[in-house]
């Protein structure tokens, strides 16, 4: 797997590589369909609502219709993708996802903008920490977090193409590429960045670049950890995660969402079931967010490497 | 108008909708009497009269599509279904029993013939919105979609938003009709929710609306003809109706959202039922 190990030259903004993603889908299959609630402004996607004016629709501030609409949509033979911000894309429409998407089986495909940390400045009212685990609560559910903006792209594509509902928490503003080629990703398996042996560092989204970090830190006090980017967080890479217990015997879990229901209770689902070792998260302890600029968040929410580094030397320990 | 053949034909839909309905609702001891009763005339009208159906194809892409957002309504709509030749009437008795394909509420997975699952209020707005945004993108002129919401469900929000969209993206080819029998489940509506003038309140979200009797075929019938050559706005009908309508111990009965039918109000009911259809049936 060929990695960046700094930003490429034609380096874009997530939500603009959103964009272009889906411009170039909506040319190769017209069942393509795009609904906003009152945010293309802020997800940029107003080119597409330029070139498709007929498969493109504003549906005002009204989220709970966004998604009834787009199930009608779906169940009529369309792919429609919807988009608003992470927190009104799951909280505020939970009973029509899990009714007129998940139980009605009319797969609409949700993309939840700046999860967690990433809303930043729009606060705590608008700050995700909760998304993740309402959706995975949903039977059939998908549950995608890209790490970068080629498996970003890779994700969208793949979350068209599945049959079934699926949601993706996308930071708009985020410029980071990790991945060169987009076929290194297939959506339900986790990507293995870094091999170690003393603990593994599962994380996802935004997480994916602490992880990085902190394994190099640890790498430099002689402790190996291994790194794995799962981007699917619901179906879990079930294999992927027994295997790190086999592995190395400790995980850390790192995301960017409240620590109950997301992606250290995914792993602990699994890791319960098939091989316990000691797993230790990193993420939010159950609180709300907060106003402030994403350095300040993660900081005060405990999403750094440095956060990472403690737990797994905790996690260690614990073996 | 309807030609007398075809007033014939769907009063007696009708009445062999609500004998049905109560039948199923009687095999499990009780259910949503009130509101399976009041929608039958509209609902004869429709598998009478107006929807193309074809149960050999149920699923044909160019059909009109029933969205019935009242989704406890199921007895009722089963009944249509069954008499539309959907499945075999015996199969009504299922309902609600482990591994029906007839459940209280309507669920386009499990029942043939049901276009959208239904059952959490408000959402089958949306849902008919979004099929109505269907034929329009594919152009399937001519091809409409028709939705029932109930008077109490006029209580979620959803239902506006979704008025607020149908107007917006044009979609005359949406035909909304409000079942305004005037109560839910915990009284009446005007006392729950405070009182509403439907067609108002449509009208001055940018609709077309009318008000008909909702018990009369004719004039049901009409409003469908006039909604089916609206060219600008979507269409809202509001049904005058009485919940419980064509059994008596069911309009009178204060409580009548959900309530069990005895081996002796079945017959009661059927009693009257027949007694209705052949006096509609004498002019």
């Amino acid at each position: 797997m060929d990695l960046f190990d700094k930003l490429p030259d034609y380096a874009k903004a997530f939500r603009d590589v959103l964009t272009d993603t889906l411009d170039r889908m909506f040319k190769e299959n017209e069942k393509l369909l795009y609904l906003d609630a009152d945010l293309v402004g802020a997800i940029k996607t107003g080119e597409l609502f330029k070139k498709y004016p007929d498969r493109t629709f504003n549906c005002g501030i009204a989220e709970a219709n966004m998604i009834g609409t787009a199930a009608g949509l779906a169940a009529n033979d369309f792919i429609p993708f919807t988009h608003t911000f992470g927190c009104f894309a799951t909280r505020r429409v939970f009973d029509q996802v899990f009714l007129s998407v998940g139980y009605a089986d009319c797969p609409v495909k949700m993309i939840g903008s700046d999860p967690g940390v990433c809303a930043e400045m729009n606060g705590g009212t608008h700050m995700p920490f909760e998304d993740m685990a309402l959706m995975r609560a949903v039977p059939t559910m998908a549950v995608l977090e890209p790490s970068d903006a080629t498996s970003l792209e890779a994700l969208l594509e793949q979350m068209a193409n599945s049959g079934g509902p699926a949601y993706i928490r996308v930071p708009r503003k985020r410029k980071y590429y990790l991945y060169k080629h987009k076929w290194d990703i297939t959506m339900g398996k986790a990507n293995v960045l870094l091999e170690g042996k003393d603990v593994t560092l599962i994380a996802s989204g935004i997480m994916v670049e602490q992880a990085l970090i902190a394994a190099a830190n640890l790498g430099k006090e002689g402790i190996s950890a291994q790194v794995i980017d799962m981007h699917t967080i619901k179906p879990i890479d079930e294999e992927a995660v027994l295997s790190a217990c086999e592995k190395t015997g400790a995980i850390v879990t790192c995301e960017n969402h409240n620590i109950i229901g997301g992606l250290f209770s995914a792993v602990c689902d699994v890791v319960c079931r098939t091989y316990p070792v000691p797993v230790e998260p990193v993420g939010v302890l159950d609180q709300f967010g907060e106003v402030g600029p994403i350095d300040y968040l993660q900081t005060r929410f405990g999403l750094t490497a440095k956060d990472i580094e403690v737990k797994a030397k905790f996690a260690i320990s614990r073996k | 108008m309807l030609f007398r053949n075809d007033y014939k034909n769907i009063a007696t839909l009708a009445a062999n909708i609500r004998i049905l309905a109560l039948q199923a609702i009687y095999s499990v001891g009780s259910g949503h009497v009130g509101g399976s009763l009041s929608i039958a005339d509209t609902l004869a009208v429709l598998y009478g009269k107006t929807l193309d159906v074809d149960f050999n194809n149920p699923k044909h892409k160019k059909r009109s599509q029933l969205v019935v957002s009242k989704g406890h309504c199921g007895p009722a709509v089963y009944a249509a279904l069954a008499l539309s030749d959907f499945f075999p009437a015996q199969n009504l008795v299922t309902m609600n029993r482990p591994l029906t394909t007839l459940p209280s509420h309507c669920d386009r997975l499990k029942t043939p013939g049901i276009d959208m699952t239904t059952g959490s209020l408000g959402q089958g707005a949306s849902a008919a919105c979004g099929i109505a945004l269907s034929h329009k993108i594919k152009k399937n002129f001519g091809v409409k979609t028709y939705l029932i919401l109930g008077d109490g469900e006029c209580n979620e929000g959803q239902v506006w938003e979704a008025a607020q969209f149908a107007v917006k993206h044009d979609l005359h080819n949406l035909i909304t009709f409000v079942d305004w029998n005037k109560k839910q489940l915990d009284g009446y509506t005007d006392e729950i929710s405070g009182p509403c003038n439907f067609e108002e309140k449509f009208k001055a979200f940018g609709y077309n609306a009318v008000t008909i009797d909702g018990h009369d075929i004719h004039e049901i019938h009409d409003a469908i003809t006039m909604a089916q050559q609206e060219m600008e706005k979507p269409t809202a009908i509001i049904l005058d109706t009485i919940k419980g309508k064509g059994f008596k111990k069911a309009e009178e009965e204060p409580n009548n959202h959900s309530m069990p039918i005895t081996e002796e109000d079945l017959k009661e009911a059927v009693k009257q039922i027949q007694i209705d259809l052949n006096e509609k049936l004498q002019f």
